[in-house]
């Protein structure tokens, strides 16, 4: 075969490969949908983070506002330390809570921060010092059959 | 007694006349990157290999992805359905397809389709002593024949692995979203929020790049190895598609061991 045609080919070749790997990046992949660029990262305490994990979502009213970055466990307080990486675009008063939550029945956990009243905003390096845990769904059941136990009892 | 030993010498002789191979093959590997320099001074042989490799099994790859990923959207719907969550159809597909699917049975199609091309020409071309009289020309069979499809296989294989990909998540979209109706942005949406672009897809391409050097250097190297007969060709040519279809297999379990902890 003609060498230019040959070339041709091996050109569409490699255009029809890079336009694949283009789609599976952003029409499959989650590379579009990473728009959280710059950050700041505050602090969070919890006494059990349930089935939390590293770059798991930070959700203000069911929008992602950032990632979990990393969760180390103090062994000084013996609680986990959560590391939040938050979107710069949005702000938070000191007294947010974070809570732990389960997306749907069986889903991932992600913390979802609700706001406060306060007047001054988290800055990077803060403490959100109210937190919640995470269900575990073993206590809740043992707390419940307790309190069946204990109605009988009467 | 003498039966007994008879046994345990063809267990030693085979397993040493494999070792002897597996040697012969690495050497082989070597050979073509010390060539390499001298075979991309002529970079057009690369691209004619690249066209046989890689173009002319476009079509074999792009059909039985889209087969693929219709049966996948069409199995996955009728479990998923049991457990009402037939919007996850789309996670399914392509995880994998990404992950599994794509890699190996392009991988697998490779070896069939370009591999024995590959062992059967070089068989041939030994066979027919051209391989003898480029030596005595002073022109390098390892840079001249061996080298150029080398590298092809090594490019063609992770595009026709991410072409397989993607038609087949376009083939599981026509089943599931266009014939059975699954939501559209629900089939979007959970599979980008499920497949991760640095772990997923590039891990998948990583390992289509392995399976195609697996598949390559057994081709090249049957064919280089095989005794320059018709039946030595033959059977160098059915040894190419066994073995790159389990070293394909082999490799993949060993892969996604490390990769998706």
């Amino acid at each position: 075969m003609e060498r230019t045609k040959l070339d041709i080919w091996v050109g569409i070749f490699v255009i029809i490969g890079l336009a694949a790997l283009f789609g599976l990046a952003t029409k499959v992949g989650n590379l579009t949908s990473n728009n959280i660029k710059e950050t700041y990262s505050v602090y969070a305490h919890f006494e059990n983070i349930g089935g939390l994990k590293p770059r798991a979502a930070v959700k203000a009213a069911g929008v992602v506002v950032g990632r979990v970055n990393s969760i180390i466990f103090d062994t000084e307080a013996y609680h986990a330390v959560v590391s939040i990486d938050v979107d710069k675009r949005y702000v938070f008063p000191k007294d947010t809570f974070a809570n732990i939550y389960t997306a749907g029945l069986l889903g991932e956990q992600y913390i979802g921060l609700e706001a406060g009243g306060d007047m001054t905003n988290l800055a990077a390096g803060d403490l959100i010092t109210q937190t919640q845990d995470a269900v575990v769904l073993e206590k809740l059941i043992s707390q419940f059959l307790y309190s069946k136990a204990s109605e009988e009892d009467k | 007694m003498n039966n007994l030993l008879n046994i345990i010498a063809g267990l030693g002789s085979s397993f040493r006349s494999k070792m002897i191979r597996l040697g012969a093959g690495t050497r082989l590997f070597f050979l073509i990157i010390i060539y390499s320099a001298d075979s991309f001074k002529r970079i057009g042989l690369t691209i004619r290999e690249i066209y046989f490799t890689g173009v002319l099994s476009l079509v074999i790859i792009v059909v039985s992805a889209f087969f693929v990923g219709m049966v996948l959207g069409l199995q996955g719907y009728y479990t998923l359905e049991k457990y009402g969550s037939s919007e996850a159809i789309g996670v399914l597909v392509a995880l994998a397809l990404v992950r599994e699917l794509g890699p190996v049975v392009t991988a697998l199609l490779f070896a069939g389709r370009a591999g024995t091309a590959i062992t059967a020409e070089i068989g041939l071309m030994k066979a027919t002593e051209q391989l003898s009289a480029m030596e005595v020309m002073a022109v390098s069979p390892i840079a001249r024949i061996i080298a150029p499809r080398f590298w092809a296989g090594m490019i063609s294989m992770p595009i026709l692995a991410t072409i397989f990909s993607m038609v087949g998540i376009l083939g599981g979209y026509f089943i599931a979203v266009l014939v059975i109706g699954v939501d559209e942005g629900a089939f979007w949406s959970q599979m980008q929020a499920n497949v991760d672009f640095s772990n997923d897809i590039v891990d998948g391409a990583i390992k289509s790049i392995v399976f195609g050097f697996a598949c390559t250097i057994i081709a090249l190297f049957e064919g280089f190895d095989a005794p320059p007969t018709a039946e030595g060709v033959s059977r160098a040519t059915t040894r190419t598609v066994v073995i790159s279809s389990l070293a394909v297999l082999g490799l993949d379990f060993i892969l996604t061991s490390f990769m998706f902890v």
